[in-house]
């Protein structure tokens, strides 16, 4: 046997024998401990139930009372080749969050489709869903070959029906497998009542499937998880650790992070109760030391130098499935996550809605309900490093988070302009040209009690931001922080005087203030800025430049009269006093 | 990568989910094979450092070398090392091992209550003092609001269930109907106040994994699952008083690997020996819905 484990999905409508299927390769393997079937047998027994092998997977006391299976239970088992967690999806359209959690976990999938009822809306949509997740191996079993005397014509026509559509989505399914999962029939053996088939049974399929490569000849890609530094038990180490989700990188090589660009060189791969690493590859959780002490955060994508660079940006297009309880909706802020990575952000446009259990096109819609996949444009309020899904499907895949709850999951399809490249592609180069201290930011940090970040208040004319903001410099500074104003206006005759005069020079004098900014924040200040009527295009620039520092938006005046996506809002002029204390417990909130 | 580093790549991924995500977390520790595969998982995931408190359930009925192996451990490994006890039941006498109640109400008493009292912080804490060796009144009682657990999916029916991160409300209740999706390495991270969460690093491990893992890495076992004399070992522990050991030669751990892919304990279930699961209807859903581990 192979010192091998491999995870398989079983998928399908509800009721077209899944969980029998599992039963009988469980029970017919001699998988079960002793006694099981025996327990189980007796249980139908006092119950008045017909045994059934279903039941045998139906651990939980309500599923064998309703006998649905309502979450993906996993069970493990061998074959002569090599051990399998068999992971059992549901089937009922209620639980497709339950069957996408399943089916994620696997490298390959049987579809089981009932001979007699044929292809129903789940046999299609679940089809959908494995293509969405990205498992490419799929076997379908046409099951319950018994209720319709084991006839090949049957077998044929669902067999070129289902084909058919796998084929609409990219799906090439090479093996079609009647069973009868009730009589044992082509599940380990061949009993004879399928004397037209000479294919393979369920047991040889699952040894067939391939088992993924780790793909490591791809390019370099890491999220950062987190950067550990336990110096408490006297260990200097600065680590960044992290999954390998592509490729491989070794001592010596130069990473970049993105979206800041920051550069350095890997010093050591760090491990415990390991011999001394020099490589680490797809798969890994890892961790490395660098040679500089660049400042990055958890969420940047570590990649490497000569390699092919992710796309960086803040709207995408994209093809998701929904299985929020609320739909998705134009205007509500939701939690967009890609790998550690997670910013807020919105629903932009939806360019068409796809039902999911037959593929029809449902036009002009304003949201997507649970069950439905749909191609959309979402934008970020923060631009985030990924790849495109045809290129790295590892780094191409996101989730969305409504409320508390994952309520969604999808591909990224294309990287749209967001009018931000030049600026980013300008504070790359300013971060890989930048002369370093021997003082780094993390020391700061450490030294001054306090985590550099803009505190950008904002609001109309006479809605009071600058008293505001000058009165929470003064609260902060009498505290012991290290805190400047800096009025936006203030750099107008000075670093912008050779532009003040001249118009269309918006963006430019913001990337000035921004570069200003980030010298302050550099320096392990906490910066306090005050604008006019910031629109979030303008925020997003100034946010650009001084990434990975964060910018936090407190809006003065009743009425907000701009897109901006604020953190906070306060009365303003109404009542500055009480203005300045909400913003001083908001930050100290966020520490 | 073999299937081993695969399994430990994807759980050292899971514990730092956790640790970044959530505030307050701790680890449970029952001193079992389990448990200790995943302190040392801990301590794969940051380097040689155990970042959060592992916390016992010391239900004072315990084989007297679980203790000494667990006070042992957290001195050499430098652990914040926590336990937690049903003093109000002990000191009555409302145990089962006393006679005065039946095993599945004793669990509740002596592990789930006290699990939800110690990590919620009304109960009493001992921590281990490092310089003097001792367990002392822990002056905090701040709640724990994450616990990483060592529970797999094939022990039985219920965990098999089990997400990697699983939320629980006030009551600790576990709404198996309606649990929150998980794919592509993302997990339920985002929580409203009052949650607590459970994380499961070790779901997809099997028992023979755990044993081929603590070959691999030489991971320290208490000597209570070898058959150290009279051909008899335990295979999972417990209290004395409703953990059997079964009849077995394995000497060491090789023996154990050997018996559980051919030997005698190849159709066997690992829980056999465990009392209160029989008492529960072969499972242990009744005690797990109201937050045993």
């Amino acid at each position: 046997m192979l010192n091998e484990q491999m995870n398989i999905v079983i998928a399908g409508h509800v009721d077209h024998g899944k969980s029998t299927i599992i039963g009988r390769l469980l029970s017919d393997t001699h998988s079960l401990p002793d006694g099981k079937i025996e327990t189980i047998k007796k249980y139908c027994e006092v119950n008045s139930k017909p045994f059934e092998y279903a039941f045998i997977l139906d651990a939980l006391k309500e599923e064998r009372s309703q006998g649905i299976t309502i979450d993906s239970t996993r069970v493990f088992f061998n074959s002569s080749k090599r051990s399998y967690i068999i992971i059992d999806a549901p089937g009922h359209s209620e639980f497709l969050k339950n069957m996408i959690s399943g089916a994620s976990r696997a490298e390959a999938a049987l579809l089981v489709i009932d001979a007699k009822e044929g292809v129903q809306e789940n046999s299609k949509r679940h089809g959908y869903m494995l293509s969405m997740l990205g498992i490419k191996q799929i076997a379908v079993v046409i099951n319950k070959m018994d209720l319709i005397g084991y006839n090949r014509d049957s077998f044929n026509s669902i067999k070129n029906e289902y084909s058919e559509f796998l084929k609409s989505i990219n799906i090439n399914s090479l093996n079609y497998v009647p069973v009868s999962a009730r009589e044992g029939e082509n599940i380990i053996s061949r009993n004879g009542s399928l004397r037209w088939y000479d294919g393979p049974t369920i047991l040889e399929i699952l040894d067939c499937f391939i088992k993924e490569r780790v793909e490591d000849n791809l390019p370099f890609r890491m999220h950062v998880q987190d950067i550990y530094k336990f110096t408490n038990d006297e260990d200097d180490r600065r680590i960044i650790a992290g999954l390998v989700e592509s490729g491989k990188i070794a001592v010596g090589e130069e990473i970049i992070f993105y979206p800041s660009g920051k550069k350095s060189n890997i010093k050591s791969i760090e491990g415990f109760n390991s011999q001394s690493k020099s490589e680490a590859s797809a798969g890994n959780s890892t961790g490395f030391t660098l040679t500089d002490q660049v400042f990055i955060t958890r969420g940047e994508l570590a990649c490497k130098t000569g390699e092919p660079a992710p796309k960086i940006g803040n709207r995408i297009k994209v093809n998701l499935f929904w299985l929020g309880i609320n739909a998705f909706v134009k205007g509500r802020e939701y939690l967009f996550k890609i790998g550690t990575l997670k910013v807020k952000a919105k629903l932009e446009e939806i360019h068409k809605i796809i039902n999911s259990s037959d593929l029809s096109v449902i036009n002009f819609k304003d949201e997507i309900i649970r069950n439905q996949a749909a191609e959309c444009i979402i934008s970020l309020n923060k631009a985030a490093a990924f790849d495109v899904i045809n290129e790295l499907k590892q780094t191409g895949r996101f989730v969305i988070v409504d409320e508390y709850e994952i309520a969604g999951g999808g591909i990224i399809t294309e990287c749209l302009d967001d009018g931000l490249s030049g600026i980013r592609e300008n504070v790359a180069l300013r971060n890989i040209k930048w002369k370093k201290s021997t003082i780094t930011v993390d020391e700061r940090i450490n030294k001054y009690n306090q985590i550099p970040k803009m505190i950008l208040i904002t609001g109309a004319k006479g809605s009071g931001r600058t008293e505001v903001a000058r009165g929470l410099e003064k609260i902060l500074f009498d505290e012991g922080k290290l805190v400047y104003y800096l009025g936006i206006g203030s750099i107008k005759y000075g670093i912008d005087a050779d532009i003040k005069n001249e118009t269309g020079k918006r963006e430019e004098h913001l990337r000035r203030f921004g570069e200003t900014a980030n010298i302050i924040l550099d320096s392990g200040m906490i910066l306090i800025a005050a604008a006019q009527n910031i629109n979030n295009l303008e925020l997003e620039v100034i946010k650009t430049e001084i990434y990975p520092f964060e910018a936090k938006v407190i809006y003065t005046g009743d009425e907000i009269l701009t897109d901006v996506q604020i953190d906070l809002k306060v009365a303003g002029i109404n009542n500055i006093e009480q203005s300045i204390v909400s913003a001083k417990k908001y930050l100290f909130n966020i520490e | 990568m073999d299937h081993l580093e695969k399994l430990e790549s994807k759980s050292v991924f899971i514990i730092r989910e956790a640790y970044a995500n959530i505030k307050n977390l701790c680890m449970l520790w029952s001193i079992g094979k389990d448990s200790t595969v995943l302190l040392w998982l801990a301590r794969k995931a940051f380097f040689g450092h155990v970042p959060f408190p592992l916390i016992h359930i010391d239900t004072n009925f315990k084989i007297p070398e679980m203790i000494e192996y667990r006070d042992r451990l957290a001195r050499d490994w430098k652990l914040n090392m926590i336990y937690g006890q049903n003093e109000e039941a002990l000191k009555n006498k409302e145990t089962y091992p006393d006679g005065n109640i039946d095993r599945i109400s004793c669990c509740n008493k002596l592990k789930t209550e006290t699990l939800i009292n110690t990590l919620n912080g009304n109960w009493k804490r001992f921590k281990l003092n490092h310089i003097t060796g001792q367990y002392e009144i822990d002056r905090s009682s701040d709640s724990y609001n994450g616990v990483i657990l060592g529970i797999r999916a094939d022990e039985e029916g219920s965990r098999s269930k089990e997400r990697y991160f699983s939320a629980r409300n006030l009551e600790s209740n576990w709404e198996i109907e309606n649990q929150p999706p998980e794919f592509w390495n993302q997990y339920k991270t985002e929580f409203a106040e009052g949650t607590h969460v459970r994380i499961h690093p070790l779901l997809d491990w099997t028992e023979l994994n755990i044993w081929e893992y603590i070959k691999k890495e030489n991971v320290p076992t208490v000597s209570l699952y070898y058959n150290n004399v009279n051909g008899k070992r335990y295979r999972s522990l417990g209290c004395y008083t409703c953990t059997f050991p079964i009849a077995s030669n394995a000497k060491n751990v090789d023996e154990i690997i050997c018996e559980l892919k051919t030997g005698q304990l190849k159709n066997t279930a690992e829980r056999s020996g465990r009392a209160q699961d029989i008492e529960d209807g072969g499972g242990l859903e009744t005690l797990r819905r109201s937050g045993y581990m």
